[in-house]
């Protein structure tokens, strides 16, 4: 599948066209994963749940395995981790499931602007259903104010949901400040973690974690599934979303998926042993990256805290050049865009216009996504390419010219349309 | 989304791309849209004694539709009257270029932009006879 761009110098350089920077959207299947599954598709394709005969057995017992992977990974026990299809549908049934069980008891939610669409929308849901719902702010590095978190907080606070990390910018908030908030003020903590676990450490006991959201594919594992923490002591209980079977502790009926429940597990695992070096390799290139665009060319900003942030992640504003074109110049480069032109809807990133990033900056910006699979040569190839059509591209802005001519483009009455 | 063939023509090979002395009296310049909208475009039309469009050049902040967009109205003014060109309407753009609905701002936006310019040379064509009368 190598692009139409590619040409004897990128043979040369042994990479393929289009390269894939977008890590944050989804992750490829590690090899490894892929074999560890596919047995799971033939000869061992028992029902996990069929008691009576050894093809159950072995299946379950691929599951259970697989299961303890994902606990080990978070620092859990196995039985606390049900399987689900994926983190939307974690965090739909975390907020729906604790809400719909104590909502008499008390009403009110906390989250924040930042937070993945899922839970926004699942919180509107909710508002609608009568549950009272705080969106909280975040400080202009992305991150959320512990000091506003506490004065949000009321006897009436059922949980709070906090991401991890954040999948537009890639930064990570104080998860165990958050936990220990939370439990000393009698108030359940989700966090969805799809896009921090494997990446960083995280403990449910140290972090005072009572649910928390995993998703398969964006740790190299397989789509269509995902996985929710709850804990059992002290005991979280939620009402299930799907009825049936009342697999997974009555929580979430329906046949597992076992291979792809052996695939996650896998997954965890060598994200167990491999997030050191991946890190340390990741940071490398980020700063490669970052160096490389940032070094070379004047009116580029990284959004998001530099230094709480996970490096597969690099949320970069092109100023004076629209998201859109940008991402149409480097199209042997598969990276999003902050910009508004690239979604059904004309507004730019609500992520980026939380944390206060004006309008037209919003516009500029590009998310970079490396990982496990990113070389070196991609790198250098997307540094390239993104510095010859940033240049390329402000040559024909007429906000470039502006800017170079000394005009102030505030004091400009813009006509808005 | 898969983009056009002719807007990615007129993206990947822009006519027209440039600026003219802005205080030069043949010159007209029309800038329209906003940064904080996602588009910004600059037209400028050289006009001639006879009231026709001898050349036209644009910058645009924006996206790929509106790059297109500015860059055929540049190619579609030049040798026109400047009554021709007024009455060229987002409509005929968009057809060309076979824009999307979420693309049509973009058409509309370059319209405004040749109005804009034919408007400021008017204006400035205006100023001049006064003088030149007083």
């Amino acid at each position: 599948m190598s692009g139409n761009g590619t040409n004897g110098e990128t043979a040369q350089r042994n990479i393929r066209l289009p390269i894939y920077m977008d890590y944050q959207a989804t992750t490829p299947c590690d090899p490894r994963v892929v074999q560890a599954m596919l047995p799971y598709f033939t000869e061992k394709f028992g029902n996990p749940h069929s008691r009576s005969h050894s093809f159950g057995w072995e299946a379950e017992q691929a599951v259970e395995t697989a299961r303890g992977q994902i606990a080990s990974l978070i620092g859990a026990n196995e039985k606390d981790v049900i399987i689900t299809s994926g983190a939307t549908e974690s965090n739909n049934l975390a907020l729906k499931g604790v809400a719909a069980f104590y909502r008499d008891r008390k009403d009110h939610i906390i989250t924040v602007k930042t937070e993945h669409k899922c839970v926004l929308d699942t919180a509107r849901h909710l508002e609608q259903e009568g549950m009272r719902v705080t969106y909280l702010p975040v400080k202009p590095n992305g991150l959320v104010d512990l000091e506003e978190l506490k004065a949000a907080m009321t006897e009436r606070t059922l949980i709070v949901s906090i991401m991890a990390v954040n999948n537009e910018i890639g930064v990570i908030q104080p998860i165990a400040e958050i936990g220990q908030i939370c439990r000393e003020r009698g108030a359940f903590f989700h966090t969805d973690a799809a896009q921090a676990v494997g990446k960083i450490p995280l403990d449910v006991e140290a972090m005072k974690i009572d649910l928390m959201s995993i998703s398969g594919h964006k740790i190299y594992g397989p789509k269509g599934i995902g996985a929710l923490y709850v804990r059992r002591k002290p005991r979280v209980r939620l009402k299930a979303m799907i009825d049936g079977g009342g697999q997974e502790r009555g929580m979430r009926s329906g046949t597992l998926p076992t291979p792809l429940c052996v695939g996650l597990g896998e997954a965890c695992r060598i994200a167990a042993a491999e997030m050191v070096t991946d890190n340390e390799r990741l940071r490398r290139l980020s700063k490669r990256l970052y160096d490389g665009i940032v070094g070379a060319i004047p009116d580029v900003f990284l959004n998001g805290d530099p230094d709480q942030r996970i490096p597969g992640n690099l949320n970069l504003s092109f100023a004076y050049v629209e998201g859109e074109s940008l991402l149409m110049a480097i199209k042997d480069i598969a990276v999003s865009s902050g910009s508004a032109c690239t979604s059904a809807s004309l507004e730019p990133s609500y992520v980026l216009r939380a944390l206060g990033v004006e309008e037209e900056m919003a516009h500029t910006s590009i998310r970079f996504g490396i990982g496990r699979f990113t070389t070196e040569s991609e790198v250098d190839f997307a540094i390239e390419t993104v510095l010859k059509h940033v240049g390329r591209l402000r040559e024909m802005s007429p906000l470039w010219e502006m800017v170079q001519e000394g005009v102030d483009l505030k004091s400009i009455q813009w006509a808005g349309h | 989304m898969a983009y056009n063939d002719k807007v990615l023509d007129h993206y990947e090979n822009p006519r027209n791309v440039g600026t003219m002395d802005k205080s030069d009296p043949s010159v007209g310049t029309g800038l329209v849209g906003a940064p904080a909208c996602g588009d910004v475009m600059k037209l400028q039309i050289k006009v001639n004694a006879q009231g026709v469009i001898e050349d036209a050049r644009f910058k645009t902040f924006g996206c790929g539709s509106a790059i297109a967009s500015s860059s055929l109205v540049t190619e579609w003014v030049k040798g026109k009257t400047l009554d021709e060109a007024e009455t060229m309407k987002n409509t005929q753009i968009a057809q060309h270029l076979a824009l999307p609905p979420v693309k049509i701002h973009c058409s509309v936006l370059a319209e405004d932009a040749i109005k804009a310019a034919i408007a400021d040379y008017r204006a400035k064509a205006a100023l001049d006879t006064t003088k030149k009368a007083s």
